[in-house]
């Protein structure tokens, strides 16, 4: 970091010195760098003032005790507020524009679900305070947990699953204990192939072997390759619905039906239930399990990565087999929660527990806001938004670019498309990271694996018909340049925070924590010192 | 309506640019019989100001821990969170961001979970860490199962930790074909090293001890490692409080092989169970066997610093059934929540944060026990969480009764293991820097008064 004058800049250059390729700081005006929290000075240093003088180490506890003080470093709070804020600057945001992405629905986060999660009435109540001083927390729950069973048509919910790859563990586990429970051990999940990969994944978590389900000519399940590996080996199939090309599976009734008349039960991967929430309730179409992404659905924040929750709803059949713990009124109309397979609470058939304490409470307080505000008429708006929006996207494109399956008919929440249009050379990285240049979020890419080079553009329901004439106009703008061979496009982005990564640099000889011998920020390579 | 941008006019002329003489065109592919089901009982939209207050009446029915004496702990910890902590977590860039697997525009997220692995192993003493998990319960599953994948064994022997952790570990075993066996605990100083020592033999994956454990009380990891080492298995040590890190020798110094844990503590709150974060901390040579994302350094096309989520083909995404994990999605902003409470921190805040939670919570054990009928389990030293034996009493019951007088007390073990007559006496008590003697004194007076 401390390394003067990397401009270049000398004396003798006078007025004419305009050879500045590079700042001394790294900065650039409000293009911000920033060191690592270990390259700042941090000896010595703390952002918390306390109340207590620490004490002293109680004798008993004397030899468990630590030497010397954990080595890192600590900052006060103008360093640290600077720190994180000026990293913030090198992240792209909902909050700065669309995430046309593709099975993984990013949308607008309304604040008021942010302050209502923060309330102290629910932000600072413990997990295990005693019952009656939580019944608040414990409606919350009752209430989601009726929005959810209603709009899918299911008999329950099991709420606690933290995540959508962890629901799909819960919707599994269910229905193997289900299985068993009726001495039917069976060994087989079928994935189609455009599964997401935490499909298959979940499957063989639970103990299952997988078994690939290809796919039609237009995108979804083959229905009669289904019905012939149908056996007494196979205990389910996960699908997902709409599915990852962005289709509605008109077949799903008919995959249901086969399943149940072979023994065996649907799990249905709820990703994109974004796209039919309030126009079609998965329960009618014959489904067991379905895990729902509440911050897909129901606009809790992505968070760089997490947290999510993935409740799941759960059959008459399953309900039986749902984890603990669950929130459930007894007979004086209080509400508790069963939380332990106990001699009193006598639950001989759940599968039981996948997580410590209730699951993911403040991303419930944050959908229950979201789902009120709109209620079922604006939830049924919010679908319909989402594939007009969606079908806008792929008729405004599909004559710059291959839409596979654009024959089929409308899509659902999302459009996708392949690189067949782009000439050699020119890929769909190329055109993902110009969308970048453009100040977008690229969308999602190469996948599903069943089209060549993938595109899949989910704009959902909170996009502004201008915005999408604007992503449009890009798009239209990158397929000209693949087109017209645009070298420049191959090393996009060019004004990003950072060009491309080199990510087999980071694969090959992975450097995890730091040690001190970093490369600092916007620190040149040795070509561009001219060094040899 | 108000989050839906499309006005009566867009959708006409979308619907004429795609062709489509109405919006139910687009749902072509649904059999009409189940398009538009009626929804019985679900109320219309409402205003921002009607859901508020709606939120508001159900949040005060609740018992705010900082609204009364509160001394609750066993794996959910309430500490001060510093209010620039979730000031910057509010930011939209961090809040609404998406996981980065577009490195050039999301540097701010890879940098912050860099910072976070680097954070997190020297904690624990671990060589690296991960990019966090969703809690420590699934934590530690996931450490128990990347176990057997390196040892290719299937014993687990579990000491006494978190019954919620354990119940976690025992619905995963059911389908793995894990062969659990576990020390329960028992109200006594003794945290049974030597019962769980007695336990491993050659066919021992790993070995998982909670350091401190559920009652509070702190094992011997040194000998337990050996003892697991000598037999070719691993120590596992899971950590519910992190903030006890500050006092105590870190589990990887101490030979632990993967230490995971709850980072609840630091940034995040109690938020009444979640969302949470896990930690998870391994020695170098398994990195290729851990779960979930790993943020590596790397350079760009100009030679500059920067960072990217890296050794992908561990992952679902890419592995698909022969995955280290089905774990997607982590808990990056409580990661960002714990980082930026640990910055304001540094070693040395840590370090006394530890301190000043020890001398409470001593403080208030020596006027606990000096109640008649009050026993401190822990004699051999507890970190900022003790247990106390309430002779005679069903302490689900007695901190019941002090919940109506509008106090916290404790957690009864009662609650976490209902058929356990044994532990229904016992009370674990969990004293932080939040705790002031007015409720110290409060608790103490109230606790004598329903035991006399």
């Amino acid at each position: 970091m401390n390394a003067p004058n990397k401009s270049g800049w000398k004396p003798e250059m006078g007025e004419g010195g305009t050879t500045l390729t590079q700042t001394s700081s790294g900065d650039a005006g409000l293009a911000l760098e920033e060191p690592l929290i270990f390259e700042l000075n941090g000896t010595g240093k703390c952002g918390v003032d306390f109340d207590a003088e620490p004490g002293d180490v109680s004798p008993a506890l004397a030899k468990f005790a630590r030497k010397a003080p954990v080595d890192l470093p600590g900052l006060t709070e103008p360093e640290t507020v600077r720190h994180y804020t000026r990293l913030s600057r090198q992240n792209y945001a909902i909050d700065l524009g669309p995430f046309p992405l593709g099975s993984c629905t990013m949308k607008h986060n309304p604040r008021l679900n942010e302050a209502m999660a923060r309330l102290p009435g629910f932000a600072d109540i413990h997990p295990l305070q005693p019952m009656d001083t939580v019944q608040g927390a414990f409606e919350v729950i009752e209430q989601l947990a009726e929005w959810l069973c209603k709009l899918t048509g299911m008999e329950a919910v099991a709420m606690s699953p933290k995540a959508g790859a962890h629901g799909e563990l819960c919707g599994i586990l269910a229905i193997r204990a289900a299985l068993e429970a009726r001495g039917d051990a069976r060994e087989v999940i079928l994935v189609p192939e455009s599964a997401h990969g935490t499909n298959p994944a979940t499957a063989a978590f639970a103990g299952y072997r997988v078994e690939n389900i290809p796919a039609t000519k237009d995108g979804r399940v083959d229905l009669a390759a289904l019905t012939a590996r149908l056996g007494p080996d196979v205990a389910g199939v996960m699908i997902t619905n709409p599915n990852t090309c962005g289709l509605f599976e008109r077949e799903m009734k008919a995959i249901s039906d086969a399943l149940h008349a072979a023994g065996g039960l649907v799990y249905c991967d709820g990703a994109n239930f974004n796209a039919i929430v309030g126009k079609v309730r998965p329960g009618d179409l014959g489904v067991d399990a379905m895990h729902i992404n509440l911050h897909k659905t129901f606009s809790t924040p992505h968070g760089g990565g997490g947290p999510g929750s993935g409740p799941v709803v759960l059959s008459a059949l399953l309900a039986p087999f749902a984890p603990i713990p669950f929130v459930r009124r007894d007979e004086k109309g209080r509400l508790r929660m069963v939380e332990e397979r106990g001699v009193k609470d006598n639950l001989p058939q759940t599968f039981g527990r996948m997580t410590a304490f209730h699951g993911q409470m403040g991303m419930f307080t944050r959908a229950l806001t979201y789902i009120l505000s709109h209620g079922v008429d604006g939830l049924r708006q919010v679908a319909e938004d989402a594939v007009l929006n969606a079908n806008y996207v792929l008729r405004s494109l599909e004559g710059d670019m291959d839409a596979p399956f654009g024959k089929a008919g409308p899509c659902m929440h999302e459009a996708l498309f392949s690189d067949d249009d782009l000439p050699e050379g020119f890929s769909t990285l190329d055109i993902a990271k110009g969308l970048i240049d453009e100040g977008f979020h690229p969308m999602t890419v190469y996948f599903p694996l069943v089209v060549h080079g993938a595109m899949l553009i989910e704009p959902t329901e909170t996009e502004s018909k201008q915005g999408l004439d604007r992503f449009i106009a890009a798009m239209k703008s990158l397929a000209q340049r693949a087109k017209a061979e645009d070298e420049s496009l191959k090393s996009a982005p060019h004004f990003a925070p950072r060009r491309r990564l080199d990510e087999t640099r980071a694969a090959r000889k992975p450097v995890l924590t730091y040690k001190g011998e970093g490369v600092p920020p916007g620190t040149p390579s040795l070509s561009e010192i001219g060094g040899s | 309506m108000r989050y839906l941008p499309l006005t009566p006019d867009d959708r006409t002329e979308m619907l004429a640019t795609i062709g489509a003489g109405s919006v139910d065109a687009l749902f072509r592919d649904v059999p009409a019989q189940v398009l538009n089901p009626a929804f019985e009982g679900l109320p219309p939209h409402a205003s921002e100001m009607a859901v508020e207050r709606h939120m508001k009446a159900l949040a005060r029915k609740n018992l705010s821990a900082g609204d009364v004496p509160f001394f609750l702990g066993a794996g959910a910890y309430r500490h001060h969170v510093p209010a620039s902590v979730d000031h910057l977590i509010q930011r939209g860039e961090f809040l609404t961001a998406y996981t980065p697997y577009q490195p050039e525009i999301a540097q701010g997220t890879l940098q912050v979970l860099f910072e976070f692995q680097t954070q997190v192993a020297r904690l624990f003493g671990t060589d690296i860490a991960n990019a966090s998990m969703y809690d420590g319960s699934t934590a530690c599953w996931e450490a128990i199962a990347m176990a057997g994948r390196i040892t290719r064994r299937d014993g687990v022997v579990i000491g006494p930790i978190h019954p919620h952790y354990l119940s976690t570990a025992r619905t995963m075993a059911k389908f793995t074909k894990d062969e659990i066996r576990e020390l329960s605990p028992a109200l006594i100083a003794d945290a049974g090293d030597d019962a769980v020592i007695g336990m491993i033999d050659d066919k021992t994956s790993c070995v998982v001890v909670q350091y401190p454990d559920i009652l509070g009380r702190i094992p011997d990891l040194a000998k337990i490692a050996d003892a697991a080492h000598a037999k070719g298995a691993l120590l596992v040590t899971v950590v519910t409080e992190p903030v006890a890190l500050g006092l105590l020798e870190s589990p990887g110094a101490l030979g632990a092989d993967i230490v995971v844990g709850e980072g609840q503590s630091l940034g995040v709150g109690l938020n009444f169970g979640g969302p949470y974060l896990g930690l998870f901390g391994a020695r170098e040579k398994y990195t290729r066997q851990m779960p979930g994302r790993l943020c590596g350094e790397t350079v760009d096309a100009d030679g500059k610093r920067g960072f990217v989520l890296t050794l992908s083909t561990r992952e679902q995404h890419i592995r698909r059934e022969k995955a280290t994990s089905n774990i997607c999605t982590n808990s990056g902003l409580c990661a960002l929540a714990f980082s930026i409470h640990m910055t304001l921190l540094g070693g040395e805040g840590l370090d006394r944060l530890a301190r000043i939670n020890h001398a409470r919570a001593v403080y208030a054990a020596e006027k606990l026990a000096a109640i008649q009928g009050v026993e401190l389990v822990n004699q051999r030293g507890f970190f900022n969480e003790f247990t106390l034996k309430l002779v005679g009493h069903d302490a689900r019951e007695v901190a019941h009764r002090l919940a109506q007088r509008q106090i916290l007390s404790g957690v009864a073990l009662g609650r976490l293991y209902p058929d356990a007559t044994d532990l229904a006496e016992g009370l674990v008590v969990c004293v932080t820097e939040t705790c002031t003697d007015e409720g110290i004194a409060t608790l103490v007076a109230a606790l004598a008064e329903e035991l006399a």
